[in-house]
């Protein structure tokens, strides 16, 4: 071995001075090749840069500790990804009605976006909510409307996810007491709730109470659910939109992960034992442009968390040790100009995904940089899933570029690199202090500006807004929200609080108030007062009511 | 030396997405404008009032969700009935061409969709500016 590599040094560095003697003649496009986490590309990559890189510790085999070639042995050969694409809009007959097409085109598993007043936890009704109602999807303002959601559809054979996080706790009760109401016990419901509040504080947006009383319905999530929801993920960690904020793929790892712990040590604060959630944490990745870097980012991800679950935390449980994950693909990346072209990004973003060993999968449709995503643009963004599936051969042998020296060493490099900053963060206190204090945000938002400077000095091609351009026609008969959608739902919020029991409603809110101020898991309570009809918004006014409101850090500014 | 042009970089309504409106911010910096970002969800009447008393000679807002065609023209109404007419509006986002027609009867002056370079943004501000 010691031979081989000396044979191949010496063989390289002939080769390399003979290469860049040609270069003063024949330059090479560019005088440095990096990536967007800032990792210089080399010109060829060789044994010799996987050389240190021990197989069994550091890579493995798939299902098998630290889990970087996949966390099944078998992967997409014994079935390929779920495919599940984000929709909601409007109103909740309208959003049902497309979930239904969607199953109709071979869809797998649901995934439910929710209008922004649902997701801040106002009513539809609330002066809030005024311009919102619908808009980026389904408004729910009671047990009522989700009913209405997921009529016809049996929630023990489809599994959803849902796109909720500050009042997550209220939707999953919801779910519950639907699927409850069609006979079908907790202990069978499949499905995942965001549950992710520090990514809302850094990145995206929709956070209500402040961290500390967040972090503890999260907790009793966990611990509700370990017990009478036993599949359910209870979390799902996310990336996504750290990287949609503008993150490098290093620090879409480095913050996912580092959320991640300060979840596991909130939980463990709470007397959880690691293993009892550690099972049902899943994670939410993004899906970006660097094909190779993409790759290698899912499998240092795996790595990372693997190896934190198992040193950090002692989770004995390969399934503690698991990422598994969605991906989405980065919808940051779409261009308002030449749309088409969005469906090759999308499907070059897919395919990194499929090669990272992504579980499920949402490919966004072309249009999403101007509107809502039409039909036939979800359908086209369902098939590119579908033909790499079926017909490319990838999901047919099981993390196919392991081995690559090229994806190894990458994936070694932003192992090393998200680590780093996960060290930083434990340093300032964790990531809450990190957020708390800005730090997070401001990393995000000078990698953000530093990637739109690059387009605007023309150092990173956008093709059809920077390179290629054409003189196009504005697109027209965009799918948009008709406004009488906000007059109905609160019509319809006026009739359930008509028709409901008052006195019922009010006990509810009364008991969660009281659980609230104290200790009790507010699961229960949270779900017996959905059960009376109480509406998300007075749940969550409640809840504003003892825990105050979270006020944003400032990170720029004169 | 001239007055500096102050900028109030604005997010209305409930919409998370401030990528856009931190970028615009750092660029309008970088060109020597004073830009007070407002962070998420603000009312229109938080809007203007921030915008009075911070003496802004423009308003820069930002919506991706879809609420402009309601959030956009009641910030300029509530702007009218105060009295402030010497201010330049401008408005970003995921904004179908179709509204803005609409969105420029209401009173904003130019709309800049997903793809604007910000150097676009710093002269449209310099050369369109009230006062």
């Amino acid at each position: 071995m010691q031979n081989t590599n000396q044979g191949l040094l010496d063989s390289l560095n002939k080769w390399t001075e003979g290469v860049e003697k040609k270069l003063q003649k024949n330059p090479e496009r560019k005088q440095n090749f990096v990536n967007t986490s800032g990792i210089p590309v080399n010109r060829l990559y060789t044994p010799v840069d996987a050389a240190d890189t021990d197989y069994m510790s550091e890579i493995g085999l798939p299902g098998e500790y630290p889990f970087t070639r996949g966390v099944q042995p078998t992967m997409y050969r014994a079935r390929h990804w779920t495919m599940r694409m984000y929709a909601g809009f409007a109103t909740a007959e309208e959003s049902n009605k497309r979930y239904k097409f969607l199953l109709d085109q071979g869809q797998t598993g649901l995934s439910v976006a929710f209008d922004l007043p649902t997701q801040i936890g106002y009513d539809s009704d609330s002066e809030m909510a005024i311009g919102e109602v619908g808009k980026v999807g389904v408004a729910i303002d009671s047990l009522k409307d989700m009913e209405t959601l997921f009529d016809g559809i049996p929630l023990d054979k489809v599994s959803t996810s849902m796109t909720i996080n500050a009042p997550a706790a209220v939707l999953l009760a919801m779910y519950i007491a639907v699927a409850e109401k069609q006979g079908v016990s907790p202990e069978k419901l499949t499905g995942t709730i965001q549950n992710d509040i520090l990514k809302e504080y850094s990145s995206r947006g929709t956070y209500i109470f402040p961290p500390k009383p967040s972090m503890r319905i999260i907790t009793d999530i966990f611990s509700y659910c370990a017990k009478s929801v036993p599949l359910w993920n209870t979390i799902s960690i996310s990336g996504y939109h750290i990287r949609e904020a503008g993150s490098t793929a290093v620090q879409e790892v480095a913050f996912t992960l580092a959320n991640g712990i300060a979840y596991v040590e909130a939980a463990r604060q709470s007397g959880l034992d690691v293993d009892t959630f550690g099972p049902r944490l899943s994670f939410f990745f993004n899906a970006h442009l660097d094909f190779f870097e993409e790759i290698a980012k899912f499998r240092a991800a795996r790595r990372l968390w693997a190896r934190i679950m198992k040193e950090r935390f002692g989770a004995k449980n390969p399934r503690s040790q698991m990422v598994r994950f969605h991906t989405q693909t980065a919808g940051c990346t779409l261009t308002a100009q030449q749309p088409k072209n969005n469906i090759v990004r999308v499907a070059f973003q897919a395919l990194s995904a499929v090669l990272g060993g992504t579980q499920s999968l949402h490919t966004n449709s072309m249009d999403e940089a101007l509107c809502l995503p039409s039909e036939e643009a979800v359908q086209i963004a369902l098939r590119t899933q579908q033909l790499i599936a079926n017909e490319t051969g990838v999901a047919d042998t099981v993390d196919p570029l392991a081995g690559s020296y090229y994806i190894e060493a990458l994936t070694n490099q932003i192992y090393e690199r998200a680590q780093e900053y996960i060290r930083k963060i434990d340093e300032i206190g964790g990531a809450v202090s990190a957020i708390e204090k800005g730090y997070v945000q401001r990393e995000i938002q000078d990698s953000a500006y530093k990637y739109q400077r690059e387009i605007e000095q023309g150092k990173r091609v956008v093709v059809g807004l920077n390179k290629f351009q054409v003189k196009e026609e504005k697109p027209t008969n965009l799918l948009r929200v008709d406004p009488k959608v906000r007059v109905d739902q609160i019509e319809r919020l006026r009739k359930v609080r008509s028709e409901r029991n008052d006195e019922k409603v009010k006990k509810g809110l009364a008991a969660l108030k009281q659980g609230a101020e104290g200790t009790d898991n507010l699961m229960p309570l949270i779900l017996e007062a959905v059960k009376t009809y109480a509406t998300l918004g007075e749940i969550c006014d409640v809840l504003r009511g003892v825990f105050g409101e979270y006020q944003q850090v400032s990170t720029l500014g004169s | 030396m001239d007055k500096k042009i102050r900028v109030l970089a604005a997010k209305p309504g409930l919409d998370g997405h401030d990528r856009g409106v931190k970028v615009v911010t750092s660029a309008l910096m970088d060109a020597g404008m004073e830009v007070i970002y407002t962070g998420l969800r603000q009312t229109p009447a938080q809007i203007v009032e921030a915008a009075i008393q911070e003496d802004v000679d423009v308003i820069a807002m930002s919506i991706l969700s879809g609420a402009h065609d309601y959030l956009f023209p009641k910030v300029m109404e509530l702007l009218r009935e105060k009295g402030v007419d010497d201010v330049l509006v401008i408005g970003g986002g995921i904004i179908p061409d179709e509204d803005i027609p609409a969105l420029k009867q209401a009173g904003i002056k130019e709309v800049f969709g997903p793809g604007t370079s910000t150097e676009d943004i710093v002269k449209y501000i310099k050369e369109n500016v009230k006062r």
